[in-house]
């Protein structure tokens, strides 16, 4: 180890974090960067990481299909399950395992509702409902051996985020702004953004993006498509820019005034953050206003300005990425088709096919794909078994094997990695769990997941747990 | 080299890193110079839980080479491969210390990244010297008396608490800083014992006040306001996870403000801890529990539920009673109990037997009908969480006593009635033969004018009579209105019943409004608990029931009626599935949409009586046995005017009590099950795996055992945490626990830092005797809280400065050892009441259900099931205190989170302070602040001023209780004064800033004053110094 992180180690052991940031509050903005949104730390990321590996990413864009898609009529052909349609689900299958609501009910295999066909040089298998991210197979790795641990909505977003359901964990997004920082410097480094339009939304709660027993500051923002985009990010009635400058001029003065009797370090840091306050007033309206965006570009991902759609929050994402958010995850919610399921794959395929597709296209176009990872994937997938009745039943929650995919940001394109038994029940090949995924992604972001852990109630918290997790390489370039 | 997690961290994201993060002070723990030994459970034991337990602790499964450092015994014995890890008195013979002073492969080993440093290597050679002496863990220890220290310069020490400090500041060459002013002082008194700011007239009488017990008259009138309470209540509701929804899924409010104000109640009443303990665990338990100690145990109840569908019984079970374990050892206890679920702890010596053991004591919490039932109509907001129980108020009891009364008077006069019919009763006789012999139909009623059924009924009442509708029926007609589904209806009715007959019908008469016609109509029978006998008029929109076919349960009779008259719905009752004979004791009345008149509703005979009661008739007088001459006097009684009419005014009276009862406040309480649920060790906490053992309640085994008898209950764990040790108890643990937290609030840090876990992996005690002293002095107290807060505020230790002089900025920075009091940002709650009571909005009313300051619309968008509609108080109720507000777990009011209050999913001990612009945001441009900048600034100009001058210094006086300064008045009245020209030339502007809020703005003030004042207010409220504690 070299004298540098030796000079560096013996600063953390007697240099308080007062003390540190009192040196650093003769200068206002050294301050503000250091207590929000905190910018990359370039040399200390090396520390996380072997010394045989770089940083392959640089953020993430996650679109979380809430609700949980069926992978059966997406990425994961099932001819097998095709012939058993409506036919008795071998008790072999479902014997001890987790139901959800067909408890007690009459097991019965529903065969794939879609029809897929060969995509890309690569040859993926993509179902008809995906037209849009069938062009872009080339660019994807479809992961076919997911497994969760949690079967209802709101503990498996808890665990795909945080990677526990136990209460006040950090979620991903939290996480990565800790080990990383922001890059932005006036705008968070995670941020959230929602749509609807399905069956049934499922709620979301704000927990799925807490940052849980991490500074808050590492917590998701949400930005809304109604309203104010950020809370309270809008003058009040009747106070110009100007106005507002005034006032948080004055508010400074008399900071700076109180910081001379008090020596209060936490006043330069007051002062800093409400200039942030001030400029995210303006950065953000401009943000989110696509509207500057070209006709090609809007027609491109199917997004009209101010729409609120799954549509606009791609397009949105890209706008984050470039100005250097860190995570941004993405909710659209109404995939939980219990019933109704062509009807509604139609629906939400419909939202989000192609603006998923004119991201990937678009952020490669910007040269941005090589380092920003976009992973695509539900809470869990569905299962094989149909759910009601009617010409169109349904399928119900399924977490012993689903599908996702990644793109970017390292991953090698064009690869089907893992598989689900011949009815696509359990993952039986290269099974991937919710902590893999975890610990691939950091990994494709320079960070060890093993090392990337914060000592809490007794504990080393980890996203990725106590369990073994493990980087899935095969779908590394 | 080793970085150690937090300078990592430090490295990494530069970010502001709260307590739970911070660097290691330069002061260390003292190790012991050369003539004291060296502590081994301040000192050794940390080294030993961070760097050697992870494979030679208390985990057996991890446990590596069969060596066993976590008591004297098992490091000391000989080992497999014959060598010993300790020998007492001798480091070079003892295995660990050549193992970990290896310089080729050191111990731990390198890649665990969890190296000793040489301090601690050497400390542990010492200790090893020394004899290696194994105490118990200071937490776990009895609680030992220390003299109090004499130190020379007792001219500072003011009590017991400053002794102890000082001792301390000496030995590490520090000083206490200087007293803060008495204006500082009074601020932080009042923030910490009222969480409110001092009004600008009790800082007068303060600074005015020259007596000796000046300072002690203040604490004894704030501990004596009620405010106390509501301060107080806020710290312990973040511990106990008070929250008024479920949290898990669709997070629909659950009933529990009951609770709330019980804790605000018992602070304010100086109830002593150890009753306040034992009433939440255990209220339920005690004799004859009274309807405050039922509250209490809703404790037990606090949890995040979940009726989400599909749940798992089993795996909900399981996360229940964790939550249980967790928060219980947590709160009482400062013990992370709830990591040794999936295996033994890894630092402390909680086995996963003790944590199932543990969990055992809840087994008897009688709350699974939610989670076996999820389906059962729970998706509503509030939902249900059987068992509830109605709070009764005193005056309810007295109007229930009263009509309860009348019901007995009633029924005296209905047995007289009765009696007058028997004279009649020949005559009755032979007009009831004339009538069945002329073969009409006969028609009894079940409700025309009024509810007179008797029983349970649902739904709003509403008997009018409108003018342009004359009635069909009687006096008077119910209306129905509603924009989706409606359904009134009344059911195990005591008053009326049907016993079916062949060939009858039930009939309503309906009036349709043509303009809001109803989309659908619906009558409905209950008949035993059986609602599945529907007939249905119109389309299909009304769900219940609803089939592809007409069947029994949702039979389709046609059309509406047309609307604009009256037409009478009529089903026969053989079409909905009832046979003759059967009993119809509830009748339903269901609508979508629109407005329907509802008229008579009844029965329709095909014989003008009863085929029993016919039969009966014909039998001569005296041939008839009892039952028959019962039979007939009933029905006779039952067609009595006399009879009916009285009969009525005892089921408005029973209708009365039920509304009393109805409109009482609902809780959660605990309710104990006869059999409590089987309790097994799930192995690596997998609720599929039932192999494990059963286990019974029962403490964690190395604290001993509870005495008594029989299965321990959730009373014989409440009575243990505040029984003294010399009794079997771990009253000194629980005590040192509490007095920490109290500590906390009053001085920044706790004495042990770690307010949350007083475990291995937790920090030691800064000031152990301290700490032992108080909790002792606590309970001998009889666990007195109040004298508590008197005895620590009234030490200088509180009452120093809360700025540090240079030297403790260098050596304490974290300031463990107080020789400065602390400064920090007020917490959420306090924030907001500071800044409603500064402008004159704060509404000081205690008690009653949560109140809904305005938010951002759409905030609750994503909850679903039901979806939900955000309705804020729009009055007054919007301004009362914090503690008041309604807390939404899966969306907090933003105000809230952007000033770090938690969700309350889970025990939060300690709330993180950040400095975000989302905060600033907040304060910038919350409409509630706005609001409140303008209330603020009708404030000052309602006064006469002096000047601009003066009148700045009365508003920075009541935001900051001290007098400004020159440059400070100046910073403001130039903003004054171009907030003036610019409102002047932009009046429009003034208009729209004074128009956000609800409060009426003043005729008589001039708008572009006001809104000059109110940014000059705004600007007030956004300093830094106005929602600090200093």
């Amino acid at each position: 180890m070299n004298e540098n992180l030796n000079d560096i180690q013996s600063q953390c052991e007697c240099v308080s974090r007062r003390q540190f940031l009192g040196s650093l509050s003769l200068g206002i903005g050294a301050a503000a960067l250091s207590q929000w949104w905190p910018p990359s730390a370039g040399a200390s990321t090396s520390l996380l990481l072997p010394p045989n590996l770089v940083p392959r990413a640089k953020r993430v864009i996650f679109l979380c299909m809430a609700g949980g898609p069926s992978h059966l009529e997406t990425f994961d052909e099932k001819p097998q399950l095709a012939a058993l349609d409506g036919e008795p689900m071998p008790e072999s299958f479902t014997r001890g395992m987790p139901i959800a609501q067909l408890q007690g009910k009459e097991l019965r295999c529903m065969g794939p509702r879609a029809t897929f066909s060969r995509h890309g040089k690569s040859g993926q298998v993509i179902s008809s409902y995906l037209p849009h991210i069938a062009t872009v197979a080339d660019d994807i790795a479809i992961i076919r051996s997911m497994v969760t641990e949690q079967i209802n909505h709101d503990p498996a977003h808890t665990f795909m985020n945080s990677g526990s359901i136990i209460p006040h964990r950090p979620s991903m997004g939290s996480w990565v702004n800790y080990g990383l920082g922001s890059l932005s410097e006036n705008l968070p480094g995670f941020v959230v953004l929602s749509s609807v339009g399905g069956r049934n939304p499922q709620p979301i709660a704000s927990r799925q993006w807490s940052s849980g027993f991490l500074p808050s500051e590492l917590g998701g923002v949400q930005f809304h498509s109604a309203g104010d985009p950020v809370h309270y990010v809008t003058n009040p009635p009747g106070i110009s820019r100007d106005r507002q400058e005034h006032l948080i001029a004055a508010v400074r003065d008399l900071n700076r005034l109180r910081a001379r009797t008090t020596h209060d370090p936490e006043i330069d840091s007051r002062i800093a953050q409400y200039e942030l306050a001030f400029g995210m007033q303006a950065s953000i309206p401009e943000l989110i206003d696509i509207s500057d965006e070209s006709p090609e570009t809007l027609a491109m991902y199917g997004a009209t300005p101010g729409d609120g759609t799954f549509a606009s929050n791609c397009l949105l994402a890209r706008r984050l990425a470039e100005r250097g958010v860190r995570f941004i995850h993405l909710y659209h919610r109404g995939w939980d088709h219990h019933g109704e399921l062509k009807k509604f794959m139609t629906t939400c395929c419909g939202y989000c096919d192609q603006p998923t597709a004119a991201l990937i296209k678009d952020l490669k176009q910007r040269k941005m794909l090589d380092d920003t990872l976009v992973i695509w994937g539900g809470e869990f997938g569905r299962t094989p078994m149909s759910q009601g009745g009617g010409d169109d039943p349904g399928r119900d929650h399924h977490i012993k094997g689903f599908s996702m995919f990644l793109a970017g940001g390292g991953i090698q394109g064009g690869v089907t990695h893992g598989a689900t038994d011949d009815l696509g029940y359990n993952a039986v090949e290269d099974v991937v769990h919710v902590r893999d995924l975890h610990a691939t992604m950091l990994h494709l972001l320079g960070i060890d997941h093993e090392r990337l852990s914060v000592q809490y109630q007794g504990l080393d918290v980890r996203l990725t747990g106590v369990e073994k997790a493990r980087v899935v390489k095969e779908i590394i370039a | 080299m080793k970085i150690p997690p937090a300078c990592l961290a430090l490295l990494l994201t530069s970010a502001a890193i709260p307590v739970l993060f911070a660097v290691s002070s330069p002061i260390t723990i003292s190790t012991g110079t050369a003539d004291t030994p060296v502590d081994f459970a301040r000192v050794v034991r940390p080294i030993l839980s961070e760097h050697c337990f992870p494979c030679h602790g208390p985990n057996e499964e991890s446990r590596k080479a069969g060596l066993s450092l976590v008591d004297f015994e098992s490091a000391t014995s000989e080992l497999e491969d014959g060598a010993t890890a300790i020998v007492p008195g001798s480091r070079k013979r003892s295995a660990m210390w050549l193992m970990i002073t290896d310089p080729e492969d050191p111990m731990p080993p390198p890649e665990e990244n969890n190296e000793l440093n040489l301090e601690q290597i050497e400390i542990l050679g010492r200790w090893i010297d020394e004899g290696a002496d194994y105490t118990g863990h200071w937490a776990y220890l009895p609680g030992a008396r220390t003299p109090v220290p004499a130190i020379g310069d007792s001219d500072w020490a003011a009590t017991d608490i400053d002794h102890f400090i000082l001792e301390r500041l000496l030995a590490e060459g520090l000083r206490p800083v200087p007293d803060t002013d008495a204006v500082t002082l009074l601020r932080r008194l009042s923030y910490d014992l009222t969480g409110l700011p001092p009004a600008t007239e009790d800082v007068d009488r303060f600074l005015s006040d020259s007596g000796d017990s000046a300072y002690s008259d203040a604490v004894d009138r704030l501990l004596a306001s009620r405010h106390f309470g509501e301060r107080l209540t806020s710290s312990w509701l973040d511990l106990v996870r008070y929250a008024d929804t479920v949290g898990y899924h669709g997070d629909q409010e659950h009933r529990v403000w009951p609770y709330r104000d019980w804790v605000i109640a018992a602070f304010n009443a100086n109830m002593p801890f150890d009753r306040f303990t034992i009433e939440q665990i255990a209220g339920d338990l005690l004799e004859n529990p009274n309807q405050e100690q039922l509250i209490a145990s809703c404790y037990n109840r606090l949890l995040q539920t979940t009726h989400e569908g599909g749940l798992q019984l089993g795996e909900y079970r399981a996360i229940y009673m964790a939550d249980r374990v967790r928060n219980l050892a947590e709160v009482w206890m400062g013990a992370t109990l709830g990591c040794a679920q999936c295996h033994d702890h890894k630092y402390d010596p909680f086995t996963m037997r003790d944590f199932y053991s543990f969990g055992a004591f809840f087994a008897d919490v009688d709350d699974e009908d939610h989670i076996r039932n999820p389906y059962g109509g729970l998706n509503t907001t509030p939902t249900r969480r059987a068992p509830e129980l109605r709070v009764v108020t005193d005056e309810a009891r007295e109007s229930t006593k009263k009509l309860s009364h009348r019901i007995d008077e009633a029924e005296d006069q209905i047995e007289a009635a009765i009696a007058d019919l028997e004279p009649l009763q020949e005559r009755w006789e032979a007009d009831l033969r004339a009538l069945i012999a002329s073969g009409e139909a006969h028609q009894s009623t079940w409700v025309d004018d009024r509810l007179d059924t008797g029983g349970e009924s649902s739904g709003r009442w509403n008997f009018v009579r409108e003018e342009s509708i004359p009635p069909h029926s009687g006096e008077l007609y119910r209306k129905q209105m509603s924009d989706g589904l409606v359904q009134h209806y009344t059911h195990e009715t005591t008053e009326k019943r049907i016993t079916v007959e062949e060939g009858d019908l039930l009939f309503a008469w309906v009036y349709l409004l043509g303009e809001s016609s109803s989309k659908a109509l619906m009558l409905q029978c209950n008949t035993s608990g059986n609602w599945e006998h529907r007939a249905v008029w119109g389309g299909d929109e009304i769900g219940y029931g609803r089939k592809d076919k007409s069947w029994a349960g949702y039979r389709r009779l046609g059309a509406l009626p047309p609307s604009g008259q009256w037409t009478r719905l009529e089903v026969p009752f053989a079409e909905i599935g009832i046979s003759p004979g059967t009993i119809v004791n509830g009748v339903a009345f269901t609508q979508f949409g629109g407005t329907t008149y509802w008229d008579r509703c009844g029965v329709e005979n095909v014989q003008a009586a009863p085929a029993a009661v016919i039969e009966t008739l014909s039998i001569p007088v005296r041939h008839r046995n009892p039952d028959q001459r019962a039979q007939l006097r009933d029905y006779q009684a039952n067609q009595s005017e006399d009879v009916i009419a009285l009969r009525a005014t005892k089921a408005s009276l029973e209708t009365e009590i039920s509304a009393i009862e109805k409109s009482l406040p609902l809780t959660l309480y605990t309710r104990s099950l006869d059999s409590p649920r089987q309790v097994r060790i799930l192995p690596r906490g997998n609720w599929l795996d039932s192999s494990g053992a059963i286990v019974e309640p029962a403490i964690p085994a190395f604290l001993g055992k509870l005495a008594g008898e029989g299965r321990a209950s959730r009373l014989d764990l409440a009575r243990w945490l505040v029984t003294d040790e010399s009794a079997g108890g771990v009253g000194s643990l629980t005590a040192r626990v509490f007095v920490n937290r109290v500590w906390s609030l009053l001085f920044g840090t706790g004495l042990c830092p770690s307010v949350e876990d007083f475990g291995g992996q937790g920090r030691p005690p800064t000031h152990p005797e301290l700490l032992d002293h108080l909790a002792l002095e606590f309970i001998d107290s009889g666990w007195d809280i109040k004298a508590l807060f008197r005895r620590l505020v009234h030490s200088r230790t509180y009452r120093q400065s809360s700025i540090p002089d240079e030297r403790s900025t260098e050596l304490d920075p974290e300031n463990l050892l107080y020789s400065h009091q602390a400064r920090f940002r007020l917490p959420a709650e306090m924030v907001r009441d500071t800044l409603l009571a500064v402008s004159g909005l704060l509404v000081d009313q205690p008690g009653g259900p949560s109140v809904k300051p305005p938010q951002p619309e759409h905030y609750y968008r994503h909850l679903n099931f039901p979806p939900r509609k955000y309705h804020p108080d729009m009055n007054a109720q919007q301004w009362r205190r914090g503690v008041y507000v309604h807390w939404q777990r899966q969306y907090l009011h933003p105000m809230f989170l952007a000033f770090d209050a938690p969700t309350r999913e889970d025990c939060a001990a300690q709330r993180t302070t950040s400095n975000t612009p989302l905060a600033a945001l907040v304060l910038l441009n919350d409409p509630t602040f706005v609001e409140a900048a303008r209330g603020f600034a009708q404030h000052i100009l309602a006064r006469v001023p002096k000047s601009d001058q003066e009148s700045i210094a009365f508003a920075m006086k009541k935001a900051t209780c001290r007098q400004p300064t020159a440059e400070e008045i100046a910073v403001l009245a130039e903003l004054l004064a171009e907030s003036r020209e610019h409102f002047k030339e932009n009046p429009i502007e003034a208009k729209a800033l004074l128009a956000v809020g609800r409060t009426p703005v003043p005729k008589s003030i001039e708008p572009v004053e006001l809104a000059a004042w109110t940014e000059v207010t705004r600007a007030i409220l956004n300093l830094h110094e106005t929602i600090t504690r200093e």
